[in-house]
């Protein structure tokens, strides 16, 4: 794909995620329903493939999930770089997909860090307080279910039992794994990807 | 009879310093393969003991709760409580640096050999790994449910709750936290005064 990036279309990027990072309240995957009205419906800046892959990549890949934005970032700077007359070098290329990246995981990080880096320490130097520890508590078993909610999304659209199984049985038995043993999680990462490989889930 | 120390009762470990921050988050971040939380669990509460389990889910609450990235929040303030600022920074670029040039390789040659069967088949029984991972994570944490003023009983009525309406019902998250959120957290504010008044 072969896009034409201005000055001022970096600074959009940019500012669109400022404005996410604020709102991706339970995580970053929160605002990807966003992202994709923005960068794919109306900037046309990335592919629909684009958008999946750096997801699905981001989540076989080491590292936060966030990462999924670094990718799509990249992906920007690529097309703008394809998009130019007459093509650049592959290094100016690398440096404009670079931008890319910092834009957008500047724009995602930055407000929400500052936030919770100054309510974090004023929460830690009143931890004392009854509202602090209430908030905490009374979010406590929220969140517990979140993440048992994201492991059942994760484990896909829960439509079609027959073609699922043996991964909802395979979810279950790391479930089991990593509760009651010590077991490497990356042990237990290979040998899904072996078994996944080999198609038996 | 000669008390007993905090020590015998828990042991806890801080970080040296901003090094020992940058490298911990690093390692961290390297071995989390779709999310970085059940790894942060096992490694800085399991074997590091920088936090105690009580602890580490009242962090993540509040790194849930608050907006962006969870992981990132939750190294911000641990990185914030022992070293101020600079504690903060270091966690961050420890969790972001070196897994952001593998994520980046990782597409490239992706994009070199096309997207195959074998890869795609890969991604997904990670996918199903990493579900596995997260949902025990969550069920650690039942614990130090036990503990928590409102009472075994009322979280696992809000869990439940939680579940179905996210889950099943897909309800967007921020409307879910902005009403069982508050609700939960002033019901634990009337258990908190009931208890202390006594």
């Amino acid at each position: 794909m072969s896009i034409a990036m201005n000055a001022q279309d970096w600074v959009s990027l940019f500012l669109h995620f400022i404005s996410l990072s604020l709102l991706a309240v339970g995580g970053a995957i929160t605002t990807a329903p966003d992202i994709h009205r923005y960068l794919v419906d109306e900037q046309h800046w990335l592919t629909h493939y684009q958008f999946t892959s750096s997801v699905a990549i981001a989540q076989g890949a080491p590292g936060p999930n966030v990462m999924f934005i670094a990718l799509m970032g990249w992906n920007v700077g690529m097309n703008a770089a394809s998009g130019m007359t007459p093509e650049p070098t592959l290094a100016y290329a690398v440096m404009l997909a670079l931008l890319g990246v910092v834009v957008t995981m500047a724009g995602i990080i930055i407000p929400s860090a500052t936030l919770t880096f100054f309510s974090t320490q004023w929460a830690h130097k009143n931890r004392e307080l009854r509202g602090v520890r209430a908030f905490k508590a009374g979010l406590a078993p929220l969140v517990m279910s979140l993440l048992i909610a994201t492991g059942w999304l994760l484990t896909g659209d829960h439509d079609n039992y027959i073609r699922d199984w043996p991964m909802w049985l395979l979810a279950a038995v790391t479930t089991v794994i990593v509760w009651r043993t010590k077991t490497h999680l990356l042990l237990l990462l290979s040998i899904g990807a072996l078994l996944g490989v080999l198609k038996i889930i | 009879m000669t008390e007993p120390t905090l020590e015998a009762h828990e042991v806890r470990n801080a970080p040296s310093s901003n090094t020992d921050l940058f490298l911990s988050f690093n390692w961290l971040a390297l071995q989390g393969f779709g999310g970085v939380l059940a790894v942060v669990q096992r490694e800085l509460v399991e074997k590091k003991k920088w936090l105690t389990l009580e602890e580490f889910v009242e962090d993540w609450s509040v790194a849930q709760i608050l907006p962006g990235p969870n992981v990132i929040n939750l190294a911000i303030m641990i990185g914030g409580k022992h070293f101020g600022w600079r504690g903060a920074l270091s966690a961050l670029a420890g969790l972001l640096f070196v897994p952001t040039l593998l994520v980046l390789f990782i597409a490239s040659a992706i994009a070199g050999v096309g997207d195959t069967q074998a890869m795609q088949g890969a991604l997904r029984g990670m996918g199903a790994v990493s579900a596995g991972l997260i949902m025990a994570t969550g069920i650690k944490m039942l614990p130090a449910l036990k503990t928590n003023p409102m009472g075994f009983l009322t979280c696992c009525i809000l869990a439940i709750t939680t579940f179905l309406a996210v889950a099943i019902l897909r309800l967007p998250l921020s409307w879910v936290l902005l009403t069982l959120g508050p609700l939960s957290s002033i019901w634990a504010w009337r258990c908190l005064s009931r208890n202390e008044s006594v």
